[in-house]
This record gives structure tokens, sequence and C-alpha cells, in this order.
């Protein structure tokens, strides 16, 4: 790698610690919703997606079955996978390094590595592999951070951790919120859940909004 | 093994297959506009889901307690844009001082 541009630098760090932080939220939620430090630190090692991981011990938190925590956070990994098919042509790598450039490929690689496109295909690079580097340093420190600052607290309502956790999921949606058509959206998918929440088995009605999505995007 | 560890492994297990099959697959077979909007409304149902199953229910029982502070403290924060940290920190102190003093 030639030398780094530092704009490119100073962006790539500043996305790491930021993004890297909100692993103590996560860390944090794991041990709440009943998962051990261990398993938290090893949903941040190898699952390294934010939103997946958040999706999946919210379903199992909530009583949901392994087999619908897996569903709901793997719908949510597919857009890695497109950023994937955007990152593969500009990167150009071949054998492990694609394998390690896959585990690194998120929201927060991608962006910042299109980001960087303007400057020239070599700071694009970097800053794929900074910020991909860099997220996956600070998340796995601060998901330790947090699971294992939970783990202390005991009654985790006394600490308002059971509310932290919806908090950090609405945090997470609420920039996709663009238009009045996304809001709509988003309340209508809330309603379905909270009163399908005592008719069908728990973890479905949060799984099955994903069909709404679907029916809406298609239909557009 | 107990639903925690499947949970755990078949996620990653999926979350590193869709990542790498992205870097593996030709370009065109995922850049149809249908599923690239698709793609952009799932996250959005899934999380507003999760936001409303995680506040208002218990063991699949509709549930109003200090978790509707929280989630209200929380929207007042992104209404005022504040970062996120903020957001899920006011939520906490917010609905722990309800639950522990019922102020």
């Amino acid at each position: 790698m030639s030398k780094v541009n530092s704009a490119t630098l100073r962006d790539s760090l500043s996305v790491s610690l930021t993004v890297g932080a909100y692993g103590v939220a996560f860390g944090a939620a794991a041990v709440a919703n009943g998962f051990s430090v261990l398993q938290s630190c090893l949903l941040s090692l190898l699952t390294f997606s934010g939103a997946s991981q958040f999706a999946v011990v919210g379903v199992l938190g909530a009583g949901g079955t392994a087999l619908s925590g897996i569903a709901t956070a793997s719908l949510l990994g597919i857009r890695n996978g497109l950023y994937g098919v955007i990152m593969a042509p500009r990167l150009k790598v071949k054998g492990f390094k694609r394998v390690v450039a896959a585990q690194v490929t998120i929201d927060e690689s991608t962006g910042v590595a299109l980001g960087q496109e303007v400057r020239s295909p070599e700071a694009m690079r970097q800053g794929f592999w900074l910020t991909g580097f860099g997220v996956f340093i600070f998340w796995n420190l601060f998901t330790l951070a947090g699971a294992l600052g939970a783990q202390a607290m005991g009654d985790i309502r006394a600490w308002g951790l059971d509310s932290a956790v919806p908090a950090a999921f609405l945090g997470l949606v609420w920039p996709r919120l663009k238009t009045n058509s996304d809001r709509a959206l988003a309340i209508g998918c809330a309603v379905f859940a909270i009163a399908m929440t005592p008719i069908l088995p728990a973890g479905l009605p949060i799984i099955a909004t994903a069909f709404i999505a679907v029916a809406v995007g298609l239909r557009k | 093994m107990n639903q925690y560890w499947i949970a755990v492994i078949g996620t990653s297990a999926i979350a590193f297959a869709l990542k790498y099959s992205g870097h593996s697959v030709p370009e065109k077979w995922l850049s149809h506009p249908k599923i690239q909007k698709v793609n952009a409304l799932i996250p959005i149902a899934l999380l507003s889901a999760l936001v409303a199953v995680q506040t208002f229910t218990e063991k699949s029982k509709l549930m109003i307690d200090h978790r509707l502070l929280g989630l209200s403290v929380a929207i007042l924060a992104l209404l005022l844009k504040a970062p996120f940290p903020v957001v899920v920190i006011s939520a906490a102190v917010s609905s722990a001082l309800l639950y522990n003093y019922n102020i």
C-alpha cells in the first residue's frame, strides 16, 4: 500500500471510533437479553454487522426462537452482500484477501470508500481497508466493555437498559426515514408487530414485517 | 446446544456467506432496481418492529411501563438531532428513574 492520504486516514479513523463506540450499546444489549459475555463477543467478531447483531439479540430477548432470530438478522445482512457487489470490482482481491475483505464489508467501510473515490482509486481502497479494520477493532473492544458492564449491573431495568435497547434500534432506523412513505411503513410495521405479538409465536411478528417491506417495495 | 448458541453460530455463518457471496456474484444479478428498493425498505420494517416489540411487550403480552418514557425521551432526543449515544443514554436514565423511584 502506498502512502496514505491524510484526509482519508482522518475520515476512516473518525468513523471507526464513533461507530466502534456503539459497540458498548451492543455488548450491554446482548447481555441484557440473556446472551453470555462470550456469546456477545463472538457475535461482534464473527457476525460483525451492527443491525444484524442487535436484531438477533432483540428477537431472542423477546422470547423468539434461534431460527426467527437468525432469519431476522440475515435479512438485515443482505445489504452487506450488495455492498460486496459494489466493492468487488473496485478492490479486485482474490483468495484469502477476499475472505478478509468480505468480513469487513459493512455500511461504514463501503460508505467511507465510496466517499474517497473523488480523491483517487488508491484513496478509495485505503478508505475501505482502514475503516473496515478500524471499526472491527473498536467495535469488538467496546462490545467486551459493554457486555462486562451490563453483567455487573444485575437488574437491568434499574439501569434503564431495557429502554436503551429499543432506543438504540430507534437510533438505527431514524436516519433511514427520509420520506413520508418511509415513516408510514415504519409506523405500520410497529403497529403490526405489537398487534401480532399476543397471537403469533415470539419472533414471528418481527420477521413478518419484512414481507410488508417486500410488498411495498415491489409495488412502487 | 441451546437457542442462544444456535443463534450466534447461525447468524455469523449466514452473515459471512452473504458478505462473501456479494464479492463473488456477477454485479448484474443484484443490481435490479426492485431488489435495491426492497433492500432499502427491509431495515425500516424490521427495526421499527423491534423498537415496538421491545418497548410495548413482555413475554408475548402487551404492556405499557417505564419503557414508554424511555422511548419518548429517545424520540425527543432524535427530534432535537442529538447524537446516537445521547439518544441511548437519555432513554436509559429517564426509564431507570421512573422504574426506581416511580416519580
